[in-house]
């Protein structure tokens, strides 16, 4: 098995397939998304309304989207995958159910309609209302406390519920200047820091019920830093994704590479995949660059999970022509002469843009069917889905890559 | 004026690729451990741009330590710690470079002057009144790991013995440790190959300029790895593999050279296409059935960890596929980036901290497997990880050539 990409797609691929006892290799150019990723599992949340209960909208969804990624899968399916992410992430206590959007701080104090929740951002579930303090740490600067506090006083959960928000600064021991993230996560780490940081913030405290602070609470203790500081506190305390990187992203990288591994899937990051090979049907071997040669490595199966533009899965030429950047395969593109809606979230001919594939995620060349019938795609690299306005390329990558890996399971049975 | 050459304006040309993500400044893993390097993008693709002339608009640069995990990790190939390496070469030039880093970037001075006094040369380097006065006079942290002086240069083994002759031949780049300070790695490595039926011819050769490279010593790097190339190529060696069994310096002939010297010399890149880590030699070997595998048992714990200019040529852990073959070994693989010494870096009073920050979590997960040994394709990782455990670091060609039956 070859798995090209190493993001939420490719691991969740890799791993379901390592699971079985398969001898998996897994190749990408760089980290995907998730080091950058708030590391909540988003699966659908607006449509364009926001969803209160993606398992009841997701049909109603579909059935206009025949090209959305969604319209791939069996809602079983779907289903299948969340709960097996709760179990392989289970040491980060990801808490939540396919028929309920819980809804968490974003960076900018906005309310984000999610899935699964990790244990350290459970207390920022908002949709009943809440009375939150906002706490931002001095020399942090990519996290801003009273906007985002403002910003959720401002917003409307429900009908009836309202939130209201403090915003605190405080600060730690040392030197203040540029507290970068990785840097305050470690610091985090250790004992006393974080007991200074339950005191500053204990003298801020008035009638708050929970408390938010940045994504920062440790990298590989943060169930440690984050349970001290609810107990040091003494009220429930929750992160705040950030702009990236991101802390929580990077535990659920660290974590599911290490479920690869511990399967016995080989990773290689950094090299990249420049060209396939094949005939009649059938991709026989790709082409893996190193530092100084390039080495053809063969397999029965293959999953492309390279992503999107934004990790170069898709890469667009000066003519503004798009392409699968790996195995140069079609991109179903509606050309760039179309219509640019004037909004925000306007329609833009680019959106949709990715792999086509068929109802066994392998790419189609248009109206010839499959290309390779042991080719399959998954994650940010299929056409149909527009993430960012759906609040759905989590869950996409994740069921998809799924979806993958139960696909090439079947052929082989 | 000269024209760029292509390797270089390739590397420089790639920043225009960064999407300022932040992927590099997650992985980096001396940002993690001091504010005094803000990261590999903000150093890098940020600051490059108003690196125009000669000056460097900051002088954090210098606390990269050249681990290359940045571009390994960048999913748009920006090549940002070939981009660093550069900018802390000109940034060193700039400030002057001092004695210390001098004599710390030429491994062979110090082998070649420790050797006639070997007893006396490792007994100074052992007194601890002796390295704080060298921490105080010229900067070299009084705890960093230094080799041992061999008595013997492994050229000197080599040249007195009777050469195994076969068809099939490789040439063995074996680097600077292995001639003045652990030759018994060369000794085994050609016993390996010739147990595997390749004659193996040692050249004399000199050192690859890579610690000079490091400590932004460009011209005499590109001069030493030029001469290199060219002693590898001995007459009647064309085209045979050169197996390297420094992964540093077999990096430095494979890609280092071209992209971050901008060295253009037709012998370097004939050199540089046919240049393969040992393992990654002999893995392939193996995966075409030609890997003899008549293993002993070696009834011990091993905790292997890859280090990153082995992992920065691409070319996956070919040492842990090959000892998982080996029975009775229990094999722990270290799921850790960097050791923190990076060649030289962690050595300098300034980094010294730094370093062993960064490798705090191996050293951890080490002494948690509690194994026998470890297993580290990288001389100075193996002495920085020595000196830091307490536990001894080893080639994992040492644990192979026990496989074969060796002591």
């Amino acid at each position: 098995m070859v798995v090209i990409g190493a993001g939420l797609a490719g691991l969740t691929a890799g791993i379901r397939l390592a699971q079985e006892g398969l001898d998996v290799a897994m190749f990408a150019t760089g980290h995907g998304a998730l080091p950058l990723a708030p590391a909540v599992v988003d699966v659908l949340g607006y449509v364009p309304h926001r969803v209160q209960n993606p398992w009841v909208e997701l049909p109603a969804f579909v059935a206009k989207r025949s090209q959305h990624p969604y319209a791939r899968l069996s809602m079983g399916a779907l289903a299948a995958s969340v709960d097996w992410f709760k179990d392989i992430a289970a040491p980060l206590g990801y808490a939540g159910s396919l028929e309920r959007n819980q809804l968490l701080p974003t960076a900018l104090g906005g309310l984000r309609p999610t899935v699964l929740v990790p244990e350290t951002m459970v207390a920022g579930e908002l949709s009943g209302g809440g009375d939150v303090l906002i706490v931002g740490i001095s020399g942090y600067r990519d996290f801003y406390p009273s906007l985002v506090a403002q910003n959720l006083s401002a917003s409307s959960p429900a009908a009836d519920c309202r939130i209201t928000a403090r915003a605190v600064e405080v600060a730690l021991a040392g030197d203040p200047r540029d507290l970068r993230p990785q840097l305050l996560s470690r610091r985090l780490e250790e004992p006393q820091v974080r007991a200074d940081l339950a005191r500053s913030i204990r003298a801020e405290l008035r009638a708050e019920t929970a408390v938010g602070l940045p994504a920062v609470l440790g990298l590989e203790r943060s169930h440690e830093v984050w349970s001290d500081l609810e107990q040091w506190i003494g009220r429930p305390v929750f992160e705040i994704p950030t702009i990236p990187p991101s802390l929580p992203g990077q535990r659920l990288q660290a974590l599911l590479i290490q479920v690869f591994r511990r399967f016995g899937g080989r990773l290689q990051i950094g090299n990249a995949v420049v060209a396939g090979h094949g005939g009649d049907g059938h991709l026989e071997s790709v082409t893996v660059a190193q530092a100084s040669r390039e080495v053809s490595v063969s397999a029965g199966h293959f999953v492309l999970a390279t992503g999107g533009v934004g990790t170069a899965g898709i890469v667009v030429d000066r003519a503004g022509t798009p392409r699968e950047a790996v195995l140069g395969l079609p991109v179903s593109f509606g050309g760039l002469s179309g219509e640019v809606g004037r909004e925000y979230f306007g329609t833009h001919p680019l959106d949709r843009m990715g792999v086509a594939v068929d109802a066994r995620l392998r790419p189609t060349g248009g109206e010839s069917g499959h290309l390779f019938a042991n080719l399959h795609a998954a994650g940010a690299t299929l056409a149909g889905a527009e993430p960012w306005k759906e609040k759905s390329g989590d869950g996409i990558s994740l069921a998809t890559g799924f979806a993958a890996a139960a696909a090439i399971l079947e052929d082989r049975a | 004026m000269t024209a760029e050459p292509l390797a270089l304006f390739e590397v420089r040309s790639s920043l225009d690729h960064c999407v300022k993500c932040t992927v590099c400044e997650s992985a980096c893993p001396v940002a993690a451990v001091t504010g005094l390097f803000p990261g590999p993008k903000t150093v890098g693709p940020q600051a490059e741009r108003f690196r125009a002339g000669d000056r460097s608009p900051d002088l954090s640069v210098d606390y990269c330590s050249g681990c290359g995990i940045c571009s390994r990790v960048c999913p748009q190939g920006v090549r940002i710690a070939e981009i660093n390496s550069r900018a802390r070469a000109q940034l060193k030039r700039d400030r002057g470079i001092p004695i210390r880093d001098q004599l710390l970037a030429r491994p062979g001075v110090m082998g070649r002057a420790g050797r006639p006094v070997a007893p006396l040369f490792n007994w100074a380097l052992a007194n601890p009144l002796v390295r704080l006065l060298g921490e105080r006079t010229i900067g070299v942290h009084r705890k960093a790991p230094v080799p041992r002086a061999a008595a013997r240069s492994f050229s000197y083994w080599a040249s007195r013995r009777r050469p195994y002759r076969a068809e099939r031949r490789v040439v063995y780049f074996h680097g600077c440790s292995t001639q003045h300070f652990e030759p018994e790695v060369g000794k085994k490595v050609v016993a390996v190959l010739e147990h595997n039926g390749f004659q193996v011819l040692i050249p004399k050769q000199d050192c690859c300029g890579l610690p000079l490279q490091s400590n932004g010593i460009f011209e005499a790097a590109r001069r030493y790895v030029k001469r290199l190339a060219s002693q590898l190529s001995v007459p009647g060696s064309e085209g045979l593999p050169v197996i390297a069994s420094s992964t540093s310096c077999g990096l430095m002939l494979k890609r280092e050279a071209l992209e971050i010297l901008g060295v253009e010399d037709g012998q370097l890149v004939d050199i540089s296409q046919r240049t393969y880590d040992l393992f990654e030699f002999l893995l392939e070997l193996h995966e075409r059935g030609e890997l003899s595998t008549d293993f002993f048992p070696v009834p011990l714990t091993v905790a292997y960890h890859a280090p990153c200019q082995q992992q920065n040529q691409l070319i996956g852990k070919p040492a842990l596929e090959l000892l998982r073959l080996v029975p009775g070994l229990r094999l722990v693989e270290m799921d850790r980036l960097c050791c923190g010494i990076a060649g030289t870096y962690g050595t300098k009073r300034e980094k010294y901290d730094i370093a062993m920050r960064v490798g705090d979590p191996l050293f951890a997960d080490i002494k948690d497997a509690s194994p026998d040994v470890v297993a580290c394709d990288s001389e100075t990782c193996r002495w920085q990880i020595t000196k830091a455990t307490g536990i001894s670091a080893v080639h994992p060609l040492e644990i192979l050539y026990r496989a074969y039956g060796g002591s």
